[in-house]
């Protein structure tokens, strides 16, 4: 599985990046997480409110912190 | 989506049935706990003055006639005074908010003429979730997605200018006109110099890998939201938001009850009176480097305004300082090349200014 965080780099892409690692590690399933911080190559993925979590190349979640729960749900699916 | 919204948890939500916590606050009983906390607000917020004096004069026992008891006293009215009105706000807002998103806002800007455009963008940058970290995606969004350049900056002037926490202390502190004022001139601001943004054609100075940039087709999920989850939007903005601002806010009104006790009445009238036709450009210009949120400037506003600073020239610092800053400039820099970020500071300066003169002359 292949996770990547998008965000500039403040403090609540940060946390987004946290709740990530610590839900892949809570569902016990290995999986690459990136953090993105580049504008151009967040823009690519057609996203522009940060964070936003993609998960496979799946847009999950923009301009919010995921609850670990919701982080969750999607690692399960 | 619709085919997903059943077998699939969603982005940030539809997981309300793995949720059990969630199930037992039904509508019905969210509603009656906000109604109690509103009485318990109104309640609380009208002692706050005999609570104030109270515990300057009584319990501290300050002399009323002090440096020190003047100071203390608009300490202690004004902060809770302050952050009882951001707290209800914010929750409001936020509630508001979770009907508007940049993707909507962006939706709704797409193919806008221009001067249409410049006064929905503006008026969409108050509702709009925004935060200075998103300035770039958003901006590079809106351009992508074919919204006009000047809508664009329409967008990015309004959006943290114009905002519920400068209007909130505004009111709290000095009443409704002034904040009635600051909301229609802070408006007029981001339209007129998004619109003259425009007319100057400068899209060539956006940079190239911008400008090469294909609409990327978006697919993020669009997640109907029931008004459980909005109310706890609310209760969301107010734990973000009022947790990260009230030190601002503290910081801000010790400085104010520190000019409000001890620089003497009628001693910046010289200075940043309506007599000192130079005070006004001089504002804006200090306020460009300085940054701080509203939170930490309206209390400073309040005792400049107390001691014979004109409403103009105070107003003018205040947009400066919260419209146009360094840190967000640099950022800029990675989508504008120098000569638009020139543009934009000197146009939204200039209109900034013509605020200031504008209100010295009138009030």
């Amino acid at each position: 599985m292949e996770i990547k965080v998008l965000g500039p780099g403040c403090a609540k892409c940060n946390e987004a990046e946290k709740i990530m690692t610590a839900a892949t590690a809570e569902a016990g399933i290995t999986a690459s997480i990136e953090k993105i911080s580049d504008f151009q190559q967040i823009a690519m993925h057609g996203v522009f409110s940060t964070p936003a979590v993609v998960i496979d190349g799946k847009i999950k979640c923009v301009g919010k912190v995921p609850s670990k729960d919701e982080a969750l749900a999607w690692l399960k699916q | 989506m619709k085919s997903d919204k059943n077998s699939l948890p969603l982005c940030c939500d539809g997981i309300e049935e793995k949720n059990p916590r969630k199930d037992i606050t039904s509508p019905l009983k969210n509603c009656l706990l906000m109604f109690t906390a509103l009485i318990v607000w109104v309640l609380l917020y009208r002692q706050l003055l005999p609570f104030s004096n109270f515990l300057t004069y009584d319990i501290v026992r300050l002399s009323r006639e002090s440096h020190l008891g003047a100071s203390m006293e608009f300490f202690f009215y004004d902060t809770p005074k302050v952050l009882m009105l951001l707290t209800l706000v914010v929750y409001g807002v936020g509630i508001i908010r979770s009907f508007f998103t940049p993707e909507k806002t962006r939706a709704i800007l797409a193919g806008r003429r221009e001067s249409v455009g410049n006064v929905l963008a503006a008026m969409l940058g108050i509702v709009t979730p925004f935060c200075s970290c998103s300035a770039v995606p958003l901006f590079i969004g809106f351009v992508t997605a074919g919204v006009p350049l000047g809508v664009t900056f329409s967008f990015l002037i309004s959006a943290p200018m114009v905002n519920e926490i400068a209007l909130v202390l505004l009111y709290g502190l000095l009443g409704w006109k002034v904040a009635a004022l600051y909301l229609v001139t802070g408006l007029v601001v981001a339209i007129v110099a998004g619109w003259v943004i425009g007319r100057l054609g400068m899209e060539n100075h956006i940079e190239q890998w911008v400008r090469d940039l294909r609409a990327a087709g978006s697919e993020i999920p669009d997640i109907p939201l029931s008004w459980n989850d909005r109310l706890s939007r609310g209760w969301e903005a107010v734990r973000d938001i009022v947790g990260k601002v009230w030190i601002y806010v503290l910081a801000g009104i010790a400085v104010g009850a520190g000019i409000h006790g001890y620089v003497p009445e009628g001693a910046l009238a010289a200075i940043m009176g309506k007599g000192a036709w130079w005070s006004v450009p001089l504002a804006v210009l200090l306020g460009v480097p300085m940054y701080s949120n509203a939170a930490g400037i309206v209390p400073v506003v309040h005792a400049l305004l107390e001691k014979g600073a004109a409403l103009g020239t105070v107003l003018a610092f205040m947009m400066s300082v919260i419209a146009l800053s360094l840190p967000e400039m640099v950022i800029l820099r990675k989508v504008l090349m120098p000569r638009l970020i020139g543009v934009f500071i000197a146009v939204v300066a200039a209109g900034i200014i013509l605020v200031g003169y504008l209100f010295n002359i009138i009030i």
